[in-house]
């Protein structure tokens, strides 16, 4: 384990100037990923973790912009960089996978030409060379008589054979960090398995880090070694996935953890947090999670709320977290093993 | 063999359509009120002519088989005979398409090559003042009546800045064409380029926003190759669907346009009959057109098959 | 309860309507469309007014003249002047193409409605004609047409309802597709609506506002259609002014005075764009939230 993340997000904000108003899409997000990690980004639709990792590429949809905070790799801020070095960070150093991949593939280029592409452009490859790299990225990833398929328009395939056509792209120049975002959410569950699976054995053998962003806690825990919290913009709890799921300290991770339906114990209720997410055009004052939170405090209706160190790797941004682990000891979510 | 199978059909499906036009064409001349016989001899119309010209229409019969005996000699490239010119009518039209289908492709390449760069400029650079000004392009534009802006060119660049261009006529070999036709076609071009730019724009705009143009910049490519080999190959499949559905408006603005600068083409062959109440000539160029239109409703999507591997052939 | 349901579907229109109501004046595009489109129809309308001349008389003695405080825009090849002819030409242009576009717009969306609603056979009978319609080109079919009729206003209209209506079909058509799927149509349904009732109060009010916007391009299409036919000999009869043939008899001097051309057409250039502007503010004031 290096001393210096691969990765290292501080107080990331991004906005989007709409018509109606802006949209504060996120709001402080700060989080680390170490060399070989995988990192969950976890929250619920809307709240920011999609924006934070196109952020990262500089890809949010127009108008968006990034509009304060640092994302450090390799020595650079990403988010002040210019477009030359962005280009070349993209692809080759860092990776991304979408959530759609019928939509993200272009419908009109055979597949194994948009694998190819990237190694030509970057690493300088000759069209056979290229082609053969893709096709070997396509035997990497599992897809079947790839020197077929590679002909093949993405709408002749499957929705999983889409997707691992994604991940071969995000691979093909070797970057040393892959962002997901919600890989397998368009998928049906054995596919889901299969693709996770993929991803795990792809992180093993090359090494590479991954960003995982998902609203799945389940994937979360089969994938990544830590997890980083967000709700309506903002990180709101980081640590190891062993650490935040047995000892949540942030009263939303709490909420989330105890609305996961439980198979073994026979209930009358689903458990669920009540209320809405906070609209992000005009963001309340406070904590963002105050109104629906059940420890809430008057200290928790005025004031800003960063990220608060715990110990190593471990932050919360909650004021009253002993009064959540107290809860938890009280009614633990995870049974200890 | 799906596609050929897919050709075939769509051949197929255009029948009843060209069915439907040769109708319309034949029940045209029956809108005009009076005896048509009568009305086309004017004043050398006397009893026994009008019966001649009947029996040589076949108008003392029932309408159905009068249909019928149109119908055959069409299918025989039997045209009629022109009234003024006393030769067949297809002859006539013969002689003079080359010069309306030089003046539709000249005016249809010079119409894309309009509309393109303009677009591509207007889309990758959305809600600046470039996008503004070329969005400005088809508000205005299309209220400009063809014709007219045939005269103003004419006017500007015949007339006046140094007589650039002939005010009429055909010219001879090819690069006199070129030269002779550059202005109708212009003409032509500048008249549907209003609608090329907003359709071009407007998918070129989807095209940017989509996905998979995120996922080309994820790659890391230049800009420049994002828009040549992703963005623009996409906006190309759209732009030849919006041409199809337009050319049919092209077709027939020729007419006026060869009007305006006396090209002898199958347009001017029409307006010169309507004022000859020649009819058969008349109803033969009509057919004509239809049939060139549906040709090139068909063409377009032929080529559309192509160029999109979405299309399904089933 | 289906009835309360549809009800409030028929609010949820008004209300829509109503919000037009208060937005219009504040969409730029709209406003300026109505300024060009207004002053100029008043300027014909208030002709008599405006100008003493008169359109068709000929003064031999004083043709192709400058621009004078007794001819604001000078006379033409005969001696006519032009400003009035100009107003004069005007009021009749105008007024066939506003006339012009009622008729096609009536059949057109009552095809269309027919033909999306019911689907099936009469959507294949209408869907073939359309397309037999538009294989013939616009211009070749409308001049043969009013060759066929003879020359004149009345073949004009005639001419431009044949060949008009296929447009609002289509757009009708493809709205109505999409509209009968929503649930306010089946909650009408279920309440036991007659089809003319559903057709009437709940469908139509929500497709027509694509078939609105379009009839003002409509308008601009049949002002240049008139101006075309003008312009050829077969459109409105001399000695009734008209810009088309204004532009015709013009053409023979543009060495000599190239505005008897120019400015009938500037006319028509600027009219279109007023009418093209109140469709674009039109669209977008109807467009659904």
């Amino acid at each position: 384990m290096s001393d210096t993340p691969i990765l290292d997000v501080r107080d990331l904000r991004v906005e989007i100037p709409l018509t109606r108003g802006t949209v504060h899409a996120v709001q402080g997000a700060s989080f680390t990923v170490e060399a070989g990690q995988a990192l969950g980004l976890v929250g619920e639709s809307g709240c920011g973790k999609s924006m934070t990792l196109r952020a990262i590429l500089g890809l949010l949809p127009h108008p968006g912009q990034i509009t304060g905070g640092e994302i450090r790799f390799e020595g650079d801020d990403l988010a002040n960089a210019d477009p030359k070095r962005l280009r070349d960070v993209r692809g080759a150093r860092i990776g991304i996978i979408f959530q759609e991949p019928m939509t993200a593939l272009n419908p009109v280029m055979r597949v194994g030409d948009q694998i190819a592409e990237g190694p030509r452009v970057h690493l300088g490859n000759s069209r056979s060379a290229a082609r053969k790299t893709a096709l070997e990225l396509m035997r990497k990833v599992g897809i079947p008589d790839p020197a077929r398929r590679a002909r093949a328009y993405p709408h002749e395939l499957s929705g999983g054979m889409r997707q691992r056509v994604m991940i071969a792209i995000a691979l093909s120049c070797e970057p040393r960090l892959i962002l997901c975002d919600e890989p397998t959410t368009a998928l049906d569950v054995t596919i889901q398995d299969q693709i996770l699976k993929l991803l795990s054995a792809m992180r093993r053998d090359l090494g590479v880090s991954v960003v995982f962003v998902t609203h799945d806690l389940a994937v979360v825990a089969e994938t990544c070694e830590r997890i980083a919290v967000m709700y309506a913009g903002q990180v709101v709890e980081t640590g190891t996935v062993d650490e935040v799921f047995r000892a949540p300290r942030h009263p939303y991770t709490l909420g989330l953890l105890r609305s996961v339906p439980r198979f073994d114990v026979v209930r009358q209720t689903l458990d669920s947090i009540p209320g809405q997410p906070p609209d992000l055009v005009a963001p309340p004052t406070g904590c963002p999670f105050q109104p629906r939170c059940g420890f809430a405090r008057e200290d928790c209706l005025e004031g800003d709320f960063p990220l608060r160190r715990l110990g190593p790797g471990r932050a919360t941004a909650c004021i009253h977290d002993d009064d959540c682990a107290q809860d938890v000891s009280a009614n633990p979510v995870i049974a200890s093993v | 063999m799906d596609r050929f199978a897919y050709i075939l059909r769509r051949l197929v499906q255009a029948i009843p359509v060209l069915f439907g036009v040769t109708l319309i064409v034949f029940f045209m001349i029956h809108l005009v009120p009076g005896d048509p016989a009568r009305t086309m001899l004017g004043v050398h119309a006397t009893p026994s002519r009008v019966a001649a010209l009947h029996r040589e229409w076949g108008l003392d019969r029932s309408v159905p088989e009068q249909y019928w005996l149109y119908l055959k000699r069409l299918l025989h490239g039997n045209l009629g005979t022109s009234l003024f010119y006393r030769v067949s009518t297809a002859s006539l039209i013969r002689g003079r398409l080359p010069v309306t289908l030089w003046l539709i492709a000249y005016g249809t390449i010079l119409s894309i090559v309009i509309a393109l760069p303009l677009a591509t400029l207007a889309a990758t650079r959305k809600d600046r003042a470039a996008d503004q000004a070329v969005r400005a392009v088809p508000l205005v534009g299309l209220g400009f009546p063809p014709f007219w802006l045939g005269i103003m060119l004419l006017l500007a660049f015949g007339l006046h800045l140094g007589r650039l261009f002939p005010v009429g006529g055909y010219g001879t070999g090819f690069v006199g064409h070129l030269h002779s036709m550059f202005l109708p076609a212009l003409t032509v071009a500048l008249g549907i380029s209003p609608l090329l730019i907003r359709s071009l724009r407007a998918s070129l705009l989807q095209v940017l926003e989509s996905d998979y143009v995120t996922t080309a910049r994820s790659k890391g490519l230049s800009e420049r190759r994002v828009l040549a080999r992703h963005a623009l190959r996409n906006a190309v499949v759209s732009t030849v669907a919006v041409l199809g559905v337009n050319i049919a408006f092209l077709v027939g603005a020729t007419v006026v346009i060869e009007q305006v600068f006396a090209l002898p083409g199958i347009g001017q062959l029409m307006l010169n009959s309507i004022f000859q109440r020649d009819f058969p000539v008349v109803q033969g160029v009509t057919l004509v057109f239809g049939i060139m239109v549906v040709l090139v409703y068909l063409a377009t999507d032929v080529l559309h098959s192509f160029l999109d591997p979405r299309v399904r052939f089933d | 309860m289906a009835i309360a349901v549809a009800e409030g579907a028929l609010d949820e229109v008004a209300e829509h309507r109503g919000g037009f109501r208060r937005r219009w004046y504040r969409t730029p595009s709209f406003v300026a469309g109505l300024l060009i489109v207004g002053t100029i129809v008043t300027m014909c309308l208030a002709a008599p007014l405006i100008t003493s001349q008169s359109p068709t008389h000929q003064d031999l003695n004083n043709i192709l003249a400058s621009p004078s405080s007794k001819h604001l825009l000078g006379t033409d090849q005969l001696g006519r002047d032009l400003f009035s002819r100009i107003l004069y030409g005007g009021r009749v242009d105008l007024r066939v193409a506003f006339l012009a576009v009622l008729l096609p717009f009536l059949i057109g969306t009552t095809l269309g409605c027919i033909s999306g609603y019911y689907g099936r056979f009469y959507d294949t009978a209408i869907m073939r004609l359309v397309d037999v319609m538009v294989a013939i080109p616009f211009y070749v079919l409308v001049i043969a047409l009013v060759f066929a009729l003879g020359a004149g206003a009345r073949s004009i209209y005639i001419a431009i309802t044949f060949v008009g209506w296929v447009s609002y079909a289509r757009i009708i058509r493809g709205e109505t597709l999409v509209a009968k799927r929503q649930e306010y149509i089946l909650a009408a349904r279920a309440a036991g609506f007659r089809d003319s009732r559903i057709i009437g109060r709940h469908l139509l009010p929500n497709v027509i506002t694509q078939a609105i916007v379009y009839a003002m391009s409509d308008i601009v299409l049949d002002i240049l259609a008139i101006v075309t036919l003008g312009y050829l000999g077969l459109g409105i009869q001399p000695p009734t002014p008209d810009w088309g043939g204004m532009i015709a008899d013009g053409q023979a001097f543009l060495t000599t005075k190239w505005q008897l051309s120019t400015i009938p057409g500037v006319v028509v250039v600027i009219t279109a764009l007023g009418l093209s502007l109140i469709g674009d503010g039109l669209a977008d004031l109807l467009r659904p939230e």
